[in-house]
This record gives structure tokens, C-alpha cells and sequence, in this order.
């Protein structure tokens, strides 16, 4: 939402303060809505959160009856839906202390009454465009997640940084993908991405996966972060064989089209490791980073010369249940890695 | 007589430029029909003895008078909500008598500028 025609909520007790407030902002070129205690507030914030209409913002009082302005800073914290709301506290008590609670409560300022008018909309203006990029932030991960993850990011927030999970790792790649790009056109190149990265994303997510990198022709899926995932390391592998099977499908159609049948390698690895957001605080990407990371990646490399097109780790290979069919590659040296893996094949019944 | 002096016109002129002259009339007339309430807020607040009653009427009584410059009333306003309840109800007959001064002073000066 941009700075202009904004839905904006007042809340103050006092009459006088209400009008004001909303005529200075209404004259601002937002859209005004204003209620006379923190009770009616949240109820306000709720309901036009449950209708698809939310508020942008909200000009907190913080005395007033039924619920004060602490009460609902600390209702809005709380609230999943509600908690990225920028509030901007206006208030005439006294005393730096009430400013410090506030922001500590996660008020995104603190404007004195009487409200200088010129200030009020500079800091509206700019809680609003911290929202605006907070919400570009939601969409890009809605991108890549599902729903239920992206709202589990939502709740543990943006904040840079890792902490220890355990979970499984996936990287999978197109064969021969660099010569097979020089015998189409561009334009076939790109067709062809799009509809592989969309039935692997379908795959993955379907399975509790979430894709967090793309590179060329490659990506990386990760089972068990950022929402942790019981049987991790069987999702990923009921996720390698129906990607194997999309696979399948879609050469069906390019053999059809007269068109080359691609090839596809997965490498899966189970473990710990640390998963959270790198990046800036405007541009962040969720990944893991480990042993375990690179394990997969080696897995996945390896896929060729093993003539298997998916490969697991004996960790991921302890996770699975008795439905998958392996076959034990025994110790095997994998670049990168100075000590030999043990390398386990999962049957997928497509051809390498 | 002028009550010239109990109003800061600059502040006064200012809230004209930014709310509209129209608007802050009509803001007035909302200051003399909800501050009677702040009045006999605090003393009913002072018969009852209840302080934090008494503190939040006179701190929005301060707080609209800062709003409209009425600098005299707001300072009485906040003399009484930082100062805890008062030994009798002497302060609030002054401060009764500063708002009626007060809010004839903020009535002619909102009128002043819409009808000439």
C-alpha cells in the first residue's frame, strides 16, 4: 500500500484528540476509521482482518477505559495476524518511561499531544513504507513456501540469523542440462524452466518442503525448517520419486513434441544444522548451512557416476520407513568428502 | 475586555492552517460539550477520593487545551494532574471559572476567522 490512501485506525478516548487526529490525516489523503477505547480497537483490527480489508496502521491513545494502549500493544504482539501492524503511539503523559514501554511493547513511535501535524506525517509515512517492504518480504516467501510455512515465518519473524535444527536437505538438478540448452532456443529454455521448477515446486511443497534456492537448474529444498517436520527425511524421499515421476510425465509430452527427454539427479542428506535468514534486512533468503548441506550437494553430484538418479546418506536412509526400496552402494568416496560415505540408492523405477 | 491573553494565537492560527477554519469551529464546539464532563469528573473524583480518576481527567483536560493553545487552562489542568488530589475543591472554582473565560475566548476567535 502506498504512502497515500492508507486504512488507517484511530483510537483515543477523548472526543477532541479523535476528530483532530482523523481530519489531519483524512486531509493526509487516508482513510480514517476511529473508535474510543483499546477494546473496540482490537475488536475493529480483527474483524477487518477476518473480512480481507485490514488496517495499515493504527494511532494508539494510552489512557483509555476498558483497555488501555499497553494492553493492546500486548493484545497485538499476540495476535499472529495482527502482530506486524505499525502502531504509532500518541499520547500527552509525561515522562520518557512511557515511551520506553511502548516501544518495548513494539510500538513503531511515540508522538507527543498535542500532535504537530507536519510530524505525524512524516512518521506515518514511514511506518507505513517499513510495512510495505515487511509485506514484499511475505510475498517472497510465500513464493517459495507454503502456507503453512510461510505463516510459521511470519511468526518467528525476519530476524537474521540461524538456530540448530535437524532436518533434511535436497538438491536436484537437470542432467546434461548446459548441452541441452545448446541445442533448443532460448525461448524453449525457458519454457521448459518454468515447467520444471513448477512441478518440482508442486513435489516438494506438497510434501512439507520448502524450495529456498534456485540456481540455473538446480535447486535446494529443505524438510524440517523453518517449521520442524516429524518424518523429514521420508518426505523428501516420497518428494525425489514423485519429482522423478513428473519428470516422466513431462518427457512423455517433449518426446511427443519431437522434443529431448530430460534427466534429473537428487541428492538427500539428514542431520543437523543451522537454519535460518541471510541476507539484509530488506532482501533475505531462508537456507541452511552444514555438513549435512554439503553432503547432499556431493549426494546429488554424484548421481551420474553412481547411475542412480536418487542418492541418500545413511542418516536420511535411517529415517525412512519400511515403503522405500534401497540398495546399499556400500562406502563410497564422494568429491569434496576426505572419508568415504556410506551410499544408499533410493528405486524409483525411472530410468537414469 | 480582552481574554486575548489566555489563548496562544500563533498555536491558535496554526491548528486553523492545518485542520481547516470551519473544522476548528466545529472542534470547539465538540471542547465545550465534552469538557463539562472533565469537570465534573474531577469532582466527583475528589468527593470519592479517587486519585487516578482525578489524574486522567485533568491530564485530558490539559491535553485539549494544549490542542487549542489555551495555554492558562492547560497549565491549571496540569498543576492538578501532577499534583495529586487536592486538600478541598478551592482549585477546581478556579479552574471552572478559567474554563468559562476560556472557551468565550476560544469561541469568538474560532468565529473571528469564518465570519470576518
Amino acid at each position: 500500500m502506498a504512502e497515500r490512501g492508507a486504512r488507517l485506525l484511530v483510537a483515543d478516548d477523548n472526543k477532541v484528540n479523535r476528530l483532530l487526529l482523523g481530519r489531519t490525516l483524512e486531509l493526509h489523503g487516508h482513510r480514517i476509521a476511529s473508535v474510543e477505547n483499546g477494546r473496540k480497537a482490537l475488536e475493529m483490527l480483527q474483524q477487518a482482518q477476518a473480512s480481507g480489508q485490514p488496517f495499515d496502521l493504527l494511532l494508539l491513545d494510552l489512557e483509555m477505559p476498558e483497555l488501555d494502549g499497553f494492553g493492546v500493544l500486548q493484545a497485538l504482539a499476540a495476535d499472529v495476524s495482527l502482530r506486524d501492524l505499525p502502531v504509532i503511539v500518541t499520547s500527552s503523559l509525561e515522562g520518557v518511561a512511557q515511551v520506553a514501554r511502548c516501544i518495548e511493547l513494539g510500538a513503531d513511535d511515540y508522538l507527543h499531544k498535542p500532535v504537530n501535524p507536519v510530524l505525524l506525517k512524516a512518521r506515518v509515512g514511514s511506518s507505513l513504507e517499513k510495512k510495505r517492504l515487511r509485506d514484499q518480504q511475505k510475498d517472497m516467501v510465500r513464493r517459495f513456501a507454503t502456507a503453512e510455512v510461510a505463516q510459521d515465518l511470519q511468526q518467528s519473524g525476519f530476524a537474521l540469523g540461524g538456530r540448530r535444527i535437524t532436518g533434511t536437505v535436497m538438491f536436484s538438478d537437470i542432467r546434461g542440462f548446459t548441452a541441452l540448452v545448446e541445442r533448443q532456443s532460448p525461448e524453449d529454455t525457458i519454457e521448459l524452466l518454468n515447467t520444471y521448477y513448477t512441478l518440482m515446486f508442486e513435489a516438494i511443497s506438497g510434501q512439507g518442503g520448502v524450495v529456498n534456492q534456485m540456481v540455473g537448474d538446480g535447486l535446494m529444498a529443505i524438510f524440517g525448517a523453518p517449521l520442524p517436520l516429524a518424518d523429514h527425511a521420508a518426505a523428501a524421499a516420497r518428494a525425489a520419486l514423485e519429482m522423478q515421476e513428473m519428470v516422466a510425465l513431462l518427457n512423455a509430452e517433449r518426446v511427443a513434441e519431437g522434443k529431448v527427454a530430460i534427466a534429473i539427479g537428487i541428492g538427500i542428506a539428514s542431520g543437523e544444522m543451522v537454519a535460518g535468514y541471510t541476507g539484509t534486512q530488506h532482501r533475505a533468503t531462508y537456507t541452511c548451512v552444514g555438513d549435512t548441506v554439503n553432503l547432499a550437494a556431493r549426494l546429488e553430484a554424484h548421481t551420474k557416476a553412481a547411475g542412480k538418479p536418487v542418492l541418500l546418506d545413511s542418516a536420511a536412509r535411517a529415517g525412512l520407513g519400511a515403503a522405500f526400496e534401497l540398495e546399499a552402494l556400500g562406502a563410497t568416496v564422494v568429491a569434496g568428502k576426505r572419508e568415504p560415505v556410506e551410499v544408499w540408492a533410493l528405486s524409483t523405477g525411472a530410468p537414469c | 475586555m480582552t481574554d486575548d491573553h489566555r489563548i496562544d494565537r500563533a498555536a491558535f492560527a496554526e491548528l486553523q492552517d492545518n485542520a481547516g477554519e470551519d473544522f476548528v469551529a466545529e472542534l470547539v464546539g465538540t471542547f465545550a460539550e465534552e469538557a463539562p464532563a472533565l469537570l465534573s469528573e474531577l469532582r466527583a473524583a475528589l468527593a470519592l477520593g479517587h486519585a487516578e480518576r482525578f489524574r486522567r481527567a485533568a491530564h485530558s483536560l490539559k491535553s485539549n487545551s494544549n490542542t487549542f493553545g489555551v495555554r492558562s487552562l492547560a497549565e491549571l489542568a496540569r498543576t492538578l494532574e501532577l499534583g495529586g488530589l487536592p486538600a478541598d475543591s478551592a482549585p477546581l472554582d478556579v479552574l471552572d471559572a478559567e474554563f468559562a473565560a476560556s472557551l468565550a475566548a476560544l469561541q469568538r476567535l474560532a468565529h473571528e476567522g469564518s465570519g470576518g
